[in-house]
């Protein structure tokens, strides 16, 4: 069997992951409205209002202020642990104009033309960072 | 009756979708990508096209949103419209449904235990588009019909892959009791290792996608004892979409044979894998359900 006896257990392992955010129940309830939020600039008279006053759309969500801030600051890794979740914050940086490479790439402390030079070379290894304690 | 003929497990990376809507298939970053799948294109023209495609692919926040997460679904309606992801639909044809097979396969399911949640009208995103055009190329209409079966690989927890792998080989026994006579493919997407998210975005591990590929083929079962916490941390957050590759290799039975296997590294941010096979001993175990008349379940609320 594969199925983990213990949720706790199982989310324990998660928090062990270097550089990673893992959407766990945890940040699927905090991030509820963060990612409904994203989700409503699939239309375009939402986006359009989203653009021409952040704040005021922003309001209409209740969402906390630190995530209405990360939200105007573009920190997306600020967003992922305030509950965010990518595949909804792409909707933010798509109504960016940035492409999936150019909005990851910000959350690695690389510049764009670093990360795509990474990827270009073969991506980023596993070689330490698998796990934070077993530093490998 | 029908029949599973062949399985496909590929990626279904969005940037190659922008690259063939883009007419961009030829510049140098994206030709090896598309290259790969030549073989599998032509193969799919002159020697296998099936009448039906299970297509396994997951949902990007397109037609479901945090509102309700369905760990497994099935469309079972007429149609599917390529969703507006942000830039638009993507300029393909409509996904034509197959309802009968679906339903009877939503039915055959639910009475093998495994709660599936039905679905009758939705848009189908990427994951699902990108790999009919990847097989199919530029075309009026789509050469199959297509059966969408979304699995929630997003919010954890995912199914296990030992869940996932038992609900191919469920998904066998239901379309082998289907009375038409229909070939039916079931193709598994997503992955292979990516991480789309942290600083530790860009990851790649191509020897554990390619131990991956390896087991598939054969009658290795090994795929199905991997947890979650090792995808996490071998192939990225988004490796985790690997489970459902193991829907597609349940649903190929005992044992398989590789036709065609294609890694490439990299595109956008992610591994691209893509394998075709073929059932060798398409058995499958009994149901072991008390609908299914199995006699441990039987003797279970005796």
């Amino acid at each position: 069997m594969t199925g983990p006896r213990d949720v706790e257990a199982y989310l324990a392992e998660f928090e062990d992951i270097p550089g990673t955010r893992v959407f766990t129940a945890r940040r699927a309830r905090q991030g509820y409205h963060l990612n409904q939020f994203a989700m409503s600039l699939m239309k375009p008279e939402n986006r359009e209002r989203f653009k021409a006053d952040e704040q005021a759309y922003l309001d209409e969500w209740p969402m906390s202020e630190e995530q209405k801030q990360a939200v105007r600051d573009r920190d997306y890794n600020r967003l992922l642990d305030l509950g965010g979740n990518i595949y909804f914050l792409a909707k933010v940086f798509s109504s960016d104009g940035l492409s999936f490479l150019q909005a990851v790439s910000t959350m690695t402390g690389m510049s764009v033309e670093e990360y795509q030079a990474m990827m270009l070379a073969g991506g980023r290894s596993p070689e330490g960072v698998r796990s934070k304690k077993e530093e490998r | 009756m029908a029949r599973i003929t062949a399985g496909i497990g590929c990626s279904h990376i969005p940037v190659l979708g922008f690259a063939f809507d883009h007419r961009r298939t030829e510049e140098p970053i994206f030709k090896p990508a598309f290259d790969g799948f030549s073989w599998t294109r032509d193969w799919l023209r002159e020697k296998a096209t099936p009448d039906i495609v299970i297509l396994v692919y997951n949902d990007h926040a397109s037609a479901f949103d945090m509102k309700v997460i369905p760990t497994f679904a099935i469309g079972c309606g007429e149609r599917f419209l390529p969703a507006d992801e942000g830039f638009g639909p993507r300029p393909v044809p409509t996904v034509e449904g197959h309802p009968d097979l679906a339903w009877h396969i939503a039915q055959s399911l639910i009475l093998d235990e495994f709660d599936m949640t039905i679905i009758n009208e939705m848009e189908v995103d990427h994951g699902l588009t990108v790999p009919l055009s990847m097989m199919f190329g530029a075309v009026e209409r789509w050469p199959v019909k297509v059966i969408p079966l979304a699995v929630n690989v997003v919010t954890y927890p995912p199914p296990s892959g030992n869940r996932c792998w038992a609900l191919g080989e469920a998904i066998a026994r239901a379309v082998e009791n289907f009375p038409e006579d229909l070939d039916v493919q079931v193709w598994g997407t997503g992955g292979m290792s990516h991480q789309l998210q942290g600083p530790r975005a860009g990851l790649i591990n191509p020897e554990w996608d390619n131990r991956f590929l390896d087991r598939l083929a054969g009658d290795t079962q090994e795929l199905r004892t991997i947890p979650h916490i090792e995808y996490l941390r071998e192939t990225g957050s988004e490796g985790i979409e690997m489970v459902m590759w193991l829907i597609m290799r349940g649903a190929l039975g005992r044992s398989t044979r590789a036709l065609h296997r294609h890694y490439h590294v990299p595109v956008s941010n992610t591994a691209l894998g893509h394998i075709v096979l073929e059932p060798v001993d398409g058995s499958v175990p009994p149901s072991a359900t008390l609908e299914g008349n199995d006699p441990t379940a039987q003797a279970l609320i005796a």
